[in-house]
């Protein structure tokens, strides 16, 4: 397998920051896998995906894509990739169809062929009905869409999504999630940032979790949900504090390990039958009781903390 | 409404460290042109036909209306003498609008600019594109105004062939002011600033409606320095005003390039810092 994107050291500093957005990360993303960046906002997601789509400026390290570096082959690497932003921006004074014209045009490809590829790129993502349509009657979902059947325009080597699903309803977003999956087959290399773990254990081959610009771990989500958190978890809620006291004293010391948060003790066993068993043995008062395989929420939950970073 | 704009420079990133003489791709500057070409042709009807009335009006009420009061200037009628500075006038503005708000919108609002940057195109073949839309739009607005003169027999030379070439001087000087402007400033409140203490006092003093002659000799200095007088003054040898000298012609397209090439740099360094991160 051969690297298409290759980080040593990487490191970003911003003018007006004192620490660093992305602090030294490591990292190799495989041709035609997904890779996933998992961390909480301010993380330095973001950061990483624009240097490795030439928007950013590394201050220090090592950034090869295909092989090239971002500061001075720009145009070349733009030229192969495909970017879906964070923050929609459709051009809006023109319409669907035009808009995926004019970013074809962008990349210089000639007019009939670019009216054939913006069909085509709307069949993909089933907004073939819309393209007279003006940009502003889209709902959220639908520009989602849009802005990844443009990001498709120049049939990219390797996508780039920073947080494709944000603000998405169900629906909406197992429509772009089996669009990335079909992609995906035809050989595309997906990287993409979230903070939706489902997304992540969904889409993602490998992904790294960072957190305050640094990579935490590395890893396919089932060998870091394997490695890192006890199988099951047990979730009970206490109906007042004392209750929750008596809760933590008797049983945190049988959990592989435990937390809490709010009026809730999350038990993380190996067998979760088990701990429910001796939760009612115990004969203590709890609200609540609940066991589920462990899930890379956990994981990212345990690295992270339960602390808002923001 | 005011419109604001995240912060001017990031603190920390000085002109000095980031600066660097641009190398821009005209083609891709075409790119950006041709989409703004696009989005023009949606309301081209709606926008083009006004700028063949403005100045049958302007000839009208000033050239013809208060000419009648004023006589002659120099020995030529008051319209005959008006219509090649309206002219600039009307360029000047026509490529000012666009390089001020369209373009600060499209910077911080619109994030048009941040769609463009992750194809083949940089930020310096953003501002490259934007200065020949500029120039482009300018001419929209010059041209028929030259027409319109030229029907009213305002036009004494066959110089005035070359106003389409004095036009985009005009519009490539006042789109790199502009577009330098529109790079700086924080929030669209400050284009009224530009507006009222540098586009309007320029077109009142800029030799459009009476020479600088009139005025005392420092006034007069200061002329040289407004870049809508060299406009004037040579849509003025072009349209045989007073007869055409070349070799002045050719005085005042120079010193609009060359403001023009001062000024190349600037916006396209700005923009770079903005775009790319």
């Amino acid at each position: 397998m051969q690297s298409i994107v290759r980080a040593a050291g990487l490191i970003k500093w911003y003018a007006d920051s004192p620490t660093p957005a992305v602090d030294g990360i490591d990292f190799e993303v495989e041709e035609r896998e997904c890779f996933g960046f998992l961390g909480p906002n301010g993380a330095g997601k973001t950061t990483t995906m624009r240097m490795v789509s030439c928007r950013a400026r590394r201050s220090e390290g090592v950034l090869e894509v295909m092989g090239m570096d971002p500061s001075r082959d720009q145009r070349t690497i733009k030229e192969h990739i495909g970017v879906v932003p964070q923050e929609t921006n459709l051009d809006t004074v023109i319409r669907v169809g035009e808009n995926l014209f004019a970013h074809a045009r962008y990349f210089g490809i000639p007019k009939p062929e670019a009216r054939a590829r913006a069909e085509e790129v709307l069949r993909f993502v089933q907004l073939d009905d819309r393209i007279e349509w003006d940009v502003e009657h889209l709902s959220g979902g639908m520009k989602r869409r849009l802005l990844i059947a443009r990001a498709l325009i120049n049939r990219p080597r390797m996508l780039i999504l920073d947080e494709p699903t944000t603000g998405l309803d169900p629906q909406a977003r197992h429509l772009v999630w089996d669009r990335l999956r079909e992609l995906k087959r035809q050989g595309v290399t997906l990287v993409l940032t979230t903070h939706y773990m489902e997304e992540a254990a969904q889409l993602c081959d490998r992904l790294v979790v960072m957190h305050q610009g640094k990579i935490l771990v590395e890893g396919t989500p089932r060998a870091l949900i394997r490695d890192l958190v006890a199988p099951q978890v047990v979730e009970l809620t206490a109906t007042d504090q004392p209750e929750l006291a008596q809760l933590v004293s008797a049983m945190a010391t049988r959990a592989e390990a435990h937390e809490v948060a709010g009026d809730r003790l999350i038990l993380h066993v190996d067998d979760g039958e088990a701990m429910l068993k001796a939760v009612n043995d115990s004969g203590l008062g709890y609200e609540t009781a609940a066991f589920r395989p462990a899930s890379l929420e956990d994981v990212f939950l345990k690295l992270t903390g339960r602390t808002l970073e923001e | 409404m005011s419109i604001r704009g995240p912060g001017s420079l990031p603190p920390g990133v000085t002109f000095t460290s980031v600066w660097r003489w641009p190398r821009p791709s005209f083609r891709m500057a075409y790119r950006m042109w041709e989409r703004n070409l696009l989005s023009y042709s949606h309301r081209w009807h709606i926008n083009l036909v006004p700028n063949f009335f403005e100045p049958f009006f302007y000839l009208l009420a000033i050239g013809f209306g208060l000419g009648k009061f004023v006589a002659t200037i120099k020995g030529v009628d008051y319209a005959r003498y008006i219509a090649p500075g309206l002219a600039a006038v009307s360029g000047m503005y026509g490529a000012s609008f666009e390089v001020s708000w369209n373009v600060f919108f499209k910077l911080h609002f619109a994030k048009l600019y941040d769609a463009v940057t992750v194809t083949p195109i940089d930020p310096e073949d953003v501002v490259v594109g934007e200065m020949m839309w500029g120039i482009t739009r300018s001419l929209m607005y010059s041209l028929p105004f030259v027409l319109i003169s030229a029907l009213f027999g305002l036009v004494h030379s066959w110089w005035v062939l070359l106003t389409p070439i004095a036009g985009a001087a005009v519009g490539l000087c006042f789109s790199a002011m502009g577009l330098t402007f529109s790079s700086l400033i924080p929030t669209s409140d400050f284009f009224s600033f530009y507006w009222t203490l540098f586009l309007v006092p320029m077109f009142l003093f800029s030799s459009i409606f009476f020479p600088i002659d009139s005025m005392p000799a420092w006034a007069q200095s200061l002329a040289w320095f407004s870049p809508l007088f060299h406009c004037a003054a040579l849509f003025r040898e072009l349209f045989g005003t007073f007869g055409t000298n070349m070799a002045a012609a050719l005085g005042h397209f120079v010193w609009l390039l060359g403001l023009s090439a001062v000024l190349w740099p600037v916006p396209q360094n700005i923009f770079r810092q903005r775009l790319v991160t």
